[in-house]
C-alpha cells in the first residue's frame, strides 16, 4: 500500500537572464491518495509533473512537505528499506543497466541482496531467462536491441523481488512489437504495479488512473472518465 | 574504445588464473618495461606479451581494432624518435609501447568484470579503514570502464554537430553541450544505482 | 554528502515546463542524501578524463603531448568542488596504473609511473581538489567575474601543484638541471593558461544548467 498525504515537491531553478537569482518552483503537489490497487496508471503532459510523482513512491525525490509511505514505510526516514521493497524501471535502460553483460548487470543486483557469489550466476540467468534473454545473457549489452536492454533493465529490477513496480514510461523508447513484450511482461507480475505512461492503452488496462496536469492531480479514478478528462485536455494547444 | 567490453568464450590457462596474479603479472611486466634499455630487451617483452596473447587466443582482427589509436600513436611516436635519434630507440618506444598495451588488453580479455570487482574490491580492503567500503571502490571502477566508451561516443557526436555547422574550430562549442550531456547522464546513473539498491 | 534531484529532466528544462511559479510559501526543496549521486558522478568524471586523455592528442614533439587531459582534471575540480573532485582523479589514476589505457596516447599500467611526464598526473588529485576548493569562492563572486574567477581558480591549481610537481619529476627523470628543466615544463604553460579558460567558461556553463550540483558543499 502506498499513501501519499500532502505531499509538495519544490526545485531550484536557475533565474532568469544571466544574472537572475535561483528561485523554488513547485513540480508537484500537493497531492493525497492511497495507492492499493494492483494496476496503476498515471498520465499527463511532457513536464506536467507524473515522473516526479513516479520517484516520490520510492524515494528518488524527497517530499519537501507531507510524507510518503510505503507499506508504513516513510521515505524519507527509511529510504534504503523502501527502495528495497519498490523496484524503479526507468525510461531508457541505458542509465540502468551498469554492467558489460546481462549476465553480470543482473548479478550486480543480487550481490547488493548479498546472494552469496557462486550462487549470483545461476539466478542471475534465471531471472533473465524468465524475460526471454536467456539466449543472450553473455553477449555484451551494447549488441542488445533497444527493447532487449529494457528487458535487462526490467530482469535486473525483478531479481531482487519488489513487492512494488514503479514504472517511468517504460515502453516510450520501445517499437511497437517491443512495447508489446513488456506490456504482456508487466501485466503478467504478481506485483503491484504503478505505471507513467503515455500509452493510453496501457492505461485503459489499469484498475485506477490518475492524470496529472501543472504539477496537481487533476483527474483520479476508473480509466474510462479519466482518460476522457486527459483526453480534453490534451485538446488544447500547448501553451 | 571497448576497454572491457568484451565478450569471450574461450577458456585458457589464463582465464582460470587468479586475478591478483594477473594483476602482479602486469604490474611486474611494467616495471620491466622502464628498468630495461636496449632493443634486445624491449623485443624480448614484447615476444612475451606476444605469446601471452597467443595463450589467451586473443582473436586477432578485434583485438588489432581494439589497439587502432594505440598503433596510430606507436606508428608517429616510433617515426619521430627515428628521426631524431635513430632506428634503435625508435624501436624500443614502439616495442615498450604495445607490450604494455598488449599485456593489459590479456589481462581484461581473460578476466570478466564481476571478477574483476572482487579482486578490485579484496585489494582495496584496507581503505576500509579510511571510510571507504571496498564494494564501492570495485563499483566506481566498473563505472569508469562503462562509462568511458559512452562519453567518447558523445563526444563524436556534438563535434559531428558542430562540425555540420561549420564551427568546429571552435572548442567551447562541443565541449559545453559534452559535458553538459556528461553530467546529465552522470545523474541519471546515480539515480539508477540508487534506485535499483545498489548504492544507497 | 547532499544531493538533491528534482526531476528527470535538468532543472534549466524544469523552469521552461508548465510547472507553476511557487508562492511565496513554497517549502524549501529537500536535499536527498545521494551516496549513489556522488559515486555516479566521480566515476562518470574520471572516464571522462580518460577521454580527454586519449582524444587525438596535439603533437609537440616533447616528452608530454598536448591533450585536453589538463582541461578535464581543472574541470572536474570546478565541476565537482574538491572532495569528489580529487576523489574523481585518484580514481582515474588508479584505473590507469591497474593497467586500464586511459593516459595519455592510451597508455597504462604501473610502467606510466617511471615515465618523465608520471609528476604531471600524479599532481592531477591535488589539481582537482585546488581547484575545486578555489572554484567554491568562485561559486560567490558576482555573476560576471564568476568566469574569471573560475579561471583563477583553474590557475591556481596548474601553478601550486601541476606545473612544480610535473617540472620536478621530468627535470629528475631526464638528468636535467633546474633551469633546463623549468624551460622544458615552460612550453605547457600557454597551452594550460589556455585550457583554463576553455574549463573555467565550460564549467561556469554546467553550474548554470545544473545549480544544485555544489549545493551544501
Amino acid at each position: 500500500m502506498i499513501e501519499l498525504d500532502g505531499a509538495v515537491v519544490t526545485a531550484y531553478a536557475p533565474g532568469e537572464g544571466r544574472r537572475g537569482a535561483e528561485r523554488v518552483v513547485t513540480l508537484l503537489g500537493p497531492v493525497t491518495a492511497t495507492l492499493t490497487e494492483r494496476r496503476v496508471a498515471v498520465v499527463g503532459a511532457n513536464g506536467s509533473g507524473k515522473s516526479t510523482l513516479a520517484r516520490l513512491l520510492n524515494g528518488l525525490t524527497l517530499p519537501s512537505a507531507g510524507s510518503v509511505r510505503v507499506d508504513g514505510l516513510d521515505t524519507a526516514r527509511d529510504g534504503a528499506a523502501v527502495r528495497r521493497r519498490v523496484g524503479f524501471l526507468f525510461t531508457d535502460p541505458d542509465a540502468q543497466v551498469v554492467m558489460p553483460t546481462p549476465v553480470e548487470d543482473v548479478a550486480l543486483s543480487l550481490r547488493r541482496l548479498g546472494v552469496p557469489a557462486r550462487e549470483r550466476d545461476a539466478r542471475a540467468r534465471e531471472a533473465l531467462a524468465r524475460v526471454g534473454l536467456a539466449s543472450r545473457a553473455d553477449l555484451p549489452v551494447r549488441a542488445l536491441s533497444g527493447g532487449q536492454r529494457q528487458l535487462l533493465a526490467l530482469a535486473a529490477v525483478l531479481a531482487t523481488e519488489p513487492a512494488v513496480l514503479v514504472c517511468d514510461e517504460p515502453t516510450t523508447l520501445l517499437d511497437l512489437r517491443w512495447r508489446r513484450v513488456v506490456d504482456a511482461l508487466l501485466a503478467d507480475l504478481p506485483q503491484q504495479v504503478v505505471q507513467v505512461t503515455h500509452d493510453l492503452d496501457a492505461a485503459a488496462r489499469a484498475d485506477r488512473v490518475l492524470v496529472v496536469d501543472a504539477g496537481r492531480v487533476v483527474h483520479d479514478g476508473a480509466p474510462g472518465p479519466a482518460l476522457d478528462a486527459y483526453r480534453a485536455l490534451m485538446a488544447v494547444e500547448p501553451a | 574504445m571497448t576497454l572491457l567490453g568484451a565478450h569471450r568464450t574461450a577458456r585458457t590457462p589464463l582465464d582460470r588464473a587468479p586475478v591478483g596474479a594477473k594483476l602482479a603479472g602486469l604490474a611486474l611486466l611494467g616495471v620491466a618495461v622502464v628498468a630495461t634499455r636496449g632493443v634486445p630487451a624491449s623485443l624480448g617483452l614484447l615476444a612475451l606479451a606476444v605469446a601471452a596473447a597467443a595463450v589467451a587466443a586473443l582473436p586477432a582482427r578485434p583485438t588489432l581494432r581494439g589497439m587502432l589509436p594505440v598503433l596510430v600513436t606507436a606508428v608517429l611516436a616510433g617515426a619521430y624518435q627515428a628521426w631524431a635519434r635513430g632506428w634503435g630507440p625508435a624501436v624500443e618506444v614502439v616495442a615498450n609501447l604495445l607490450t604494455l598495451v598488449l599485456a593489459a588488453a590479456v589481462v581484461t580479455a581473460t578476466t570478466p568484470a564481476d571478477r574483476l570487482l572482487d579482486g578490485l574490491a579484496r585489494a582495496a580492503r584496507p581503505l576500509r579503514r579510511v571510510g571507504v567500503p571496498p564494494d564501492l571502490v570495485a563499483l566506481a571502477v566498473a563505472l569508469v570502464l562503462r562509462t568511458v566508451p559512452e562519453i567518447a561516443r558523445t563526444v563524436h557526436e556534438v563535434r559531428d554537430a558542430a562540425r555540420a555547422r561549420g564551427v568546429e574550430r571552435d572548442p567551447r562549442v562541443w565541449l559545453t553541450p559534452a559535458v553538459l550531456r556528461v553530467v546529465g547522464r552522470a545523474r541519471d546513473l546515480g539515480e539508477a544505482l540508487a534506485a535499483r539498491g545498489i548504492v544507497d | 554528502m547532499s544531493e538533491h534531484r528534482p526531476d528527470a529532466v535538468p532543472v534549466a528544462d524544469a523552469a521552461v515546463a508548465p510547472s507553476h511559479a511557487a508562492p511565496a510559501t513554497a517549502p524549501a526543496p529537500v536535499a536527498r542524501t545521494s551516496v549513489a549521486t556522488d559515486v555516479a558522478l566521480v566515476a562518470t568524471f574520471a572516464a571522462f578524463v580518460a577521454v580527454c586523455a586519449v582524444l587525438p592528442a596535439i603533437p609537440t614533439g616533447g616528452a608530454v603531448p598536448i591533450t585536453l587531459q589538463t582541461f578535464g582534471v581543472v574541470l572536474t575540480g570546478l565541476v565537482l568542488g574538491p572532495r569528489r573532485g580529487a576523489l574523481a582523479l585518484l580514481l582515474y589514476v588508479a584505473v590507469g596504473l591497474a593497467g586500464v589505457p586511459v593516459f595519455s596516447g592510451a597508455t597504462g599500467g604501473l610502467g606510466v609511473l617511471a615515465s618523465p611526464s608520471a609528476g604531471y598526473l600524479l599532481a592531477f588529485p591535488a589539481a582537482a581538489a585546488i581547484a575545486g576548493g578555489f572554484g567554491l569562492l568562485a561559486r560567490r563572486a558576482p555573476a560576471w567575474w564568476r568566469v574569471p574567477a573560475l579561471f583563477g581558480a583553474a590557475t591556481a591549481a596548474s601553478l601550486l601543484v601541476v606545473h612544480p610537481l610535473g617540472i620536478a619529476v621530468m627535470g629528475w627523470r631526464l638528468g636535467l638541471s633546474a633551469s633546463e628543466a623549468l624551460a622544458a615544463g615552460a612550453v605547457f604553460l600557454p597551452g594550460d593558461l589556455i585550457k583554463n579558460a576553455l574549463a573555467a567558461v565550460v564549467a561556469a556553463a554546467a553550474l548554470r544548467a545544473f545549480p544544485d550540483l555544489l549545493r551544501g558543499r
